[in-house]
């Protein structure tokens, strides 16, 4: 009798603990992920803003508009975490104004700069999906109970979505 | 970049996953890239040098109709020696949630893995019975891209999160130049019209309609019909004696179909709605056939609001016949359309398409770890 109970104990207690160790291992995994993705998000957004200030240090823009662009790119790149949704937001606006205006493909003939501009546009949309993606089963897999009660997930603090405005300007919407 | 591509279904059974998978491997190759492809395939089944066979494919009935997939822990140790031995920068699976080769590659694989969506789908049962082995699996996948709105919405309502959205491409150069079918035009008197016969949305009933108004008009014009459905039926809607000027080609090949689309004067799509894309008028375009198009929102956004073929309000037969008069007329106005039409699908090509795959592809190999096995 006594060896049956410590048998169906030692049993649970097993089972328990490669439960557990799965989950956390699932965590693990789904940080890493979340990280990877963050850095991804990170150097989209600071291209975009590095090409957004070759473009309008480049002299083929009239000087106004040349002045908004760079001012709003020179806002994404020292933005504080706190402001930098607002001042993404802001540059892709910006960039949608300057790059719609109506004679913006006849005035402006620099085919590579604007490839690399299209190319981190649609960037920071992908990156930022696929980020918000990885947030998105962070938070629920963070909130478990036994992930909340065993502290699973460590000193990871609680991931945040990164919500902005990243609609590319009309002309580079690619396909 | 070395690239492993993972596809789902049978490679020698014709089917839209495999067309998009052949397409965008040769993209990505032309681009210079190391592409490898494992798919399902017949045991004697020719393959191309890029594709690597996953083994057979075992007929089961699946979401309600009978699929051939491949499973089990065979194939799992195909593809995880395929992963080991390919040392991919990116996996990238097609259709992941069916259960057959993407699933196990998910599974067994670490590091950037891409899924592309094809299809839109009601919830099956077996899928949230099996959720959390799906999940596990699912969940190593980093970048989600989705072919069309409607695969992005089936994604969104069954697995949560986002896809970023990148529609099917077009060979263009493919459908470039063709023989025309013997004995049809382009001689200024033929309609053309692709896709399936029986499915209402696909309007081959207003053409009919229009048709035979037109007809009764114009004792020379002719119809060129292609796409799998029943004959009679269609010869029901129409009187007797326009009969022999209408050719119902049934289910072509893609040599014919490319043809067929060289064969007449005027391509009509009177789709009545549905269409997320407008495979059939990229298609059109690339041959560079003059487009009268039903003017809803995916056609007019292809077409370029008009710029690249004539649109006619969707449903209305009399526009419609009115609208295919003015062109038969109008050789200068056709090879017009004609021109935009090519110059406009490039913008649809594969290499267009596979640019923004390779952005993707970008996006998630930010680390530099490439793909391993677990």
């Amino acid at each position: 009798m006594n060896t049956t109970v410590i048998l169906v104990v030692g049993v649970v207690i097993v089972l328990t603990a490669v439960y557990i160790s799965w989950r956390a291992g699932r965590l693990d995994r789904l940080h890493i992920r979340l990280e990877t993705a963050h850095a991804a998000l990170d150097a989209a957004l600071l291209r975009r803003a590095a090409v957004s200030l070759e473009l309008a240090g480049s002299r083929l823009l009239d000087p106004a508009t040349s002045l908004v662009l760079a001012a709003a790119a020179h806002e994404a790149r020292t933005a504080g975490p706190d402001e930098r949704e607002h001042a993404e937001s802001d540059l892709s606006r910006t960039l949608r104004a300057v790059v719609d205006q109506e004679t913006f493909a006849e005035k402006v003939q620099a085919p590579e700069l604007l490839a690399e501009l299209d190319a981190s546009v649609a960037k920071v949309v992908y990156s930022r999906r696929f980020y918000n993606n990885a947030v998105d089963v962070t938070r629920v897999a963070q909130r478990r109970f036994l992930a909340r009660i065993l502290r699973l997930a460590g000193h990871t603090p609680y991931p945040e979505f990164f919500d902005i405005d990243d609609d590319p300007p009309k002309a580079m919407a690619g396909a | 970049m070395r690239i492993g591509i993972v596809c789902p279904y049978m490679w020698d059974v014709p089917g839209g996953v495999q067309a998009h998978v052949r397409d965008l491997a040769e993209a990505l190759i032309d681009d210079g890239h190391r592409v490898s492809v494992m798919a399902p395939a017949g045991d004697d089944a020719p393959l191309p040098a890029y594709v690597v066979s996953a083994g057979r494919a075992v007929p089961v009935p699946y979401n309600g109709s009978v699929a051939r997939l491949t499973f089990g822990f065979l194939s799992a140790n195909r593809v995880r020696k395929w992963i080991r031995e390919g040392r991919f920068d990116v996996l990238h699976v097609h259709e992941p949630a069916v259960p057959s080769v993407g699933l196990l590659a998910c599974w067994v694989a670490r590091g950037p893995i891409v899924a592309t969506f094809h299809a839109s789908y009601e919830r099956s049962r077996a899928v949230s019975v099996t959720a959390p082995v799906l999940h596990t699996a699912l969940e190593k996948i980093t970048g989600r891209i989705a072919v069309s709105d409607a695969a992005r919405k089936t994604l969104v309502e069954h697995m949560g999160g986002d896809a970023v959205l990148i529609p099917n491409g077009v060979t263009v150069d493919r459908y470039a130049e063709a023989e025309p079918l013997p004995g049809w035009g382009p001689d200024g008197t033929v309609l053309g019209f692709l896709g399936r016969m029986d499915e209402p949305r696909k309007g081959l009933a207003v053409l009919l309609e229009a048709f035979a108004k037109l007809a009764g008009e114009r004792p020379g014009v002719r119809l060129l019909v292609a796409g799998p459905g029943d004959a009679d039926d269609v010869y029901a809607k129409l009187p007797k004696n326009l009969h022999d000027r209408v050719e119902l080609l049934g289910m072509v090949s893609e040599a014919d179909k490319i043809r067929a689309l060289h064969s007449v004067d005027v391509f009509v799509a009177p789709n009545l709605g549905g269409e997320s894309f407008g495979i059939v008028l990229t298609e059109a375009m690339s041959a560079g056939a003059t487009i009268l198009a039903s003017d809803i929102p995916a056609f007019r956004k292809v077409l370029g609001d008009g710029q690249a073929g004539a649109l006619f309000a969707t449903g209305d037969a009399a526009a419609l016949a009115r609208e295919a008069a003015a062109l038969l007329d109008d050789p200068q106005r056709r090879a017009k359309y004609s021109d935009e039409a090519r110059l406009a699908v490039r913008k649809y090509d594969w290499s267009t398409v596979a640019r923004d795959v390779l952005r993707v592809y970008e996006t998630v190999t930010g680390a530099p770890v490439g793909v391993e096995d677990e």
